[in-house]
Formats: structure tokens, sequence, C-alpha cells
């Protein structure tokens, strides 16, 4: 039976906006964590370690992310380990976001001028003291605007996570759709509630980026 | 025991031999001024003494301490060893006053006020008590330079490196981060400048290390070397840059 197309989808499709929401929270945690840690291989003076990461991020950007939602989901449950699917998009998630923010930030990390780890180490600070108090706080500002840039990939690409069962914004409005059959309504509805996300975290990046741009 | 004895000291990058054989010692109270032509190894000299750069053959002691050996703890011998640089190399996103502090915090575990104080005793001593709160960035290039003297200082070290402090500077700048310079060696630091600025290595100096293709070329007492020298290398220097 086909019905109209009225404020109450509007409002289920917010409502399924906040699984979107949930998933890039889950999905930039993990792949900070990720990243985090692959950035700080990729700096480091030990070359297996810089071997190992860039091995990691390459593999990670030279694969699709659906691949690693259904390796993870699928894959696993067959392999006899049953993963929910939240369980699997973490993983996935995480993965994929971590190969990103790992080249973002270990270029925000080498972009700080060498001549600030001689100035650290040469007060005595140890390796870690002087990533925590004097290499962070700049590769932090440097690296922001990009980081907010991924995090909008990542915001749109959560619509992947449907495939597994998650009813977040796009598989909402893919329902909605076929209830009501107003599929361009449906769909500039649920482009919009994108947008309506994604566009105040551009337009900040954009600030944070002219506002360091000028600090220089 | 001297403060600083160096024996035999090669340092290359690659087949380029920058330091070749250098031995030299330094006792306690001296104002040591490196001066040579650029690419000399004078910089490179100094950076290895506190062990930013390794060398690959002779031995470097401090206070007794081997700079070169694995085992020696680098980071309490640079608590002793302090280093300022040619561009400064001030933390942009720390106040005057954490720039100072930063080391004694961590490295010392002094508490906030102590540091604090000891900072506000320091930027006296360098002439900047008023801008304990300022950011690096706020300053004149000389008042940065001023305040990286003072951050060295505040690690209360034994013996301090000067890389070219007043190069980066404009003219009309480098009076100010010298008449510091004076200050810290009247004081009684052991002092070790590579410098080009020939006027205060005539004045404070009490040694003169000439530097010439990787090698200590020439050395002595300061008057006796610039009024006499010895070889062909340092007299055609000596005419480049005081003429």
């Amino acid at each position: 039976m086909i019905r109209e197309f009225g404020t109450g989808d509007i409002v289920y499709l917010v409502f399924a906006a906040r699984w979107t929401l949930a998933l890039t929270a889950l999905a930039f945690t993990g792949g900070a964590c990720v990243g985090l840690v692959l950035a700080v291989m990729r700096i480091s003076s030990l070359a297996p370690l810089r071997i190992l990461a860039s091995c990691y991020i390459q593999i990670v950007q030279g694969t699709p992310l659906l691949v690693w939602l259904f390796l993870f989901y699928f894959g696993l449950s067959i392999a006899g380990l049953p993963v929910n699917a939240w369980t699997a998009a973490a993983f996935a998630y995480s993965i994929y976001g971590g190969a990103f923010l790992g080249e973002i930030w270990r270029g925000a990390l080498i972009a700080v001028a060498p001549t600030q780890w001689e100035a650290g180490a040469s007060l005595g600070l140890t390796y870690v003291q002087q990533m925590r108090h004097i290499i962070m706080p700049q590769a932090v500002r440097i690296a922001t605007p990009p980081t907010i840039g991924f995090l909008v990939q990542l915001i749109k690409n959560t619509s992947l996570a449907a495939t597994i069962g998650f009813v977040e914004l796009t598989r909402e409005g893919q329902l909605t759709s076929a209830s009501t059959y107003k599929p361009f309504a449906v769909y500039m509805t649920v482009a919009c509630i994108y947008f309506l996300i994604c566009f105040p975290l551009t337009q900040w990046s954009r600030r944070l980026e002219e506002r360091f741009n000028v600090a220089r | 025991m001297s403060r600083v004895e160096l024996t035999n000291v090669s340092k290359y990058y690659g087949p380029l031999r920058v330091l070749d054989d250098v031995s030299l010692s330094i006792e306690t109270g001296e104002v040591i001024a490196i001066i040579g032509r650029s690419g000399s190894g004078k910089s490179t000299l100094l950076r290895c003494l506190n062990g930013l750069e390794p060398i690959q053959a002779g031995e470097i002691l401090i206070d007794g301490v081997k700079v070169n050996d694995p085992d020696t703890d680098l980071r309490k011998l640079r608590q002793n060893v302090g280093i300022v640089f040619q561009s400064f190399n001030l933390f942009p996103h720390l106040s005057v006053s954490d720039n100072i502090t930063l080391a004694p915090r961590l490295v010392l575990k002094q508490g906030p006020d102590q540091a604090r104080k000891l900072a506000a005793d320091v930027l006296a001593r360098v002439g900047l008590a008023d801008k304990i709160d300022a950011m690096p960035q706020q300053l004149s290039g000389g008042q940065q330079q001023r305040v990286a003297i003072a951050r060295s200082l505040a690690m209360n070290p034994q013996l301090m490196l000067f890389d070219e402090v007043t190069s980066a500077l404009d003219p009309e700048l480098t009076g100010e981060v010298l008449r510091v310079l004076e200050g810290v060696a009247r004081e009684g630091m052991t002092m070790i400048l590579v410098t080009h600025e020939m006027g205060f290595a005539r004045h404070f100096a009490t040694r003169i290390v000439f530097m010439h293709q990787g090698k200590v070329w020439e050395q002595g007492p300061v008057a006796d070397t610039l009024s006499h020298p010895q070889t062909a290398e340092l007299k055609s220097f000596l005419d480049a840059v005081l003429n």
C-alpha cells in the first residue's frame, strides 16, 4: 500500500540521522586511536615500525570500505566468530579511518620544525615529553582543518553501514521511499539532512584554515 | 679534570669529513670563541658536544662523562649543558613563562610556583622581567633570543653552548644579546661560542679556536691569536672579517 510522504516521515528521517551521528562518533573515535598510533609509528626512528605502518596505510587506502564491512560482518560469522553489526562497524571504520587519519597526522607531525625536537632534547626532555608538550600541541593546529575535512567524508561514508543492517539516514530514506513511492522528495530530504550536518563543519574547517594561515 | 675534553674527534656526513681529528681541552670558567669560515665544522662541533650529532671516531668527555657512549644518559648530560641556537627555537605555542618553566617542571620536577619564580629570576638576568606572560611572536628577534638564553639558564647548566646566536638578528638587535652574553660570562659560566662577533670575542673570550676544513687550525689566547695569527688561513680569515 502506498502512503503519502508527510511530516511524520521527515521526523523519522531526522531520528534515523542519530544513527548516522552515532556511527560517525564510533568511526572517528576508533579511527583516531588507530591513526594516532600509525602517525607516531610513521615518524619513528625505527625502520620496521615505519614500514609496518606504511604497509598498513597502503593496503587500507587501496581497498574499499565496503569490503572491510563485509569482511567483518559476514566473513567473521562464517569463520565461526559471530559479530553483531556494531562490532563489525567499529572494526571496519576504525581500520579505515585510522589509515587516513594516520596519514593526515603524520603530515602534521613532520610539519613541525625539527629544531623544535632539538630544543626539547637539549633541555633534557624525554622523547615522550617532547612529543606531548612540544610537538603534538603544534601539530594539532596544523592537523585540525584536514581532520575536519576527513570527518565530513566519514559522515557521508556511514551510509555504507546500511549494507550490514544499520537503519541510518540513507537506509531510512530507502525504506521511506519504498513505502511512499516519492523517491525524489525523500532523497532530497535525506540529502538536505546530510548537508545540514556537514556544511557547518566545512565552514568551521575553512575558518580554522584561514586563521592558521594568518597565524603563520 | 677539564670541563670539556675532546680527543681525536672525527665526524663524517657520508664520505664528507666535517670534523677531522679534533682535540681540545676546556677548563671551568673559560670562554671559548670558535671562529672560522662557514662549512669549517664549527657549528657541527658544538652540536656534537651535547650529543645532538653523533661522532664516528674519538672521544668527547664533559665533566668526565663520555658523550659518545650508548650507555650515557644524554638527558642527564643535557641538563648540565645548555645550548642556544641561531634561530632561537622558542616553543611558539607557549608563553615566555611556559617556555622557560617547561624543562624545570618536567625534568627537575619543580612545582608551578617555584618554576614561575625561577622564570622571573632568569628573565630579570636577561632584562626581560616584564615579558614573562608574552607570547614569543610578540617579541623582537633580540628579545626572543634573550628568552632562549633565559630558558637555558633556568636549568642552571655548568656549560653553555652558543651557536651563532646573533647571526639571525638585525644589526641593531645584536647589541642587546651580546650584553646578556657578557653578563653570563662575568658570572663565571663556562661558555663555548661559535661566533662572527669579533668585537665580543676580543673583549670577553679567554681563548680563540680557529677552525678550518674540519680541523682546529690554530688556537690560543685572544689578544695574541688575533694580533699575531700564525697561519696564513687565519690571517686571511681575519683580514676578511675585520675589514
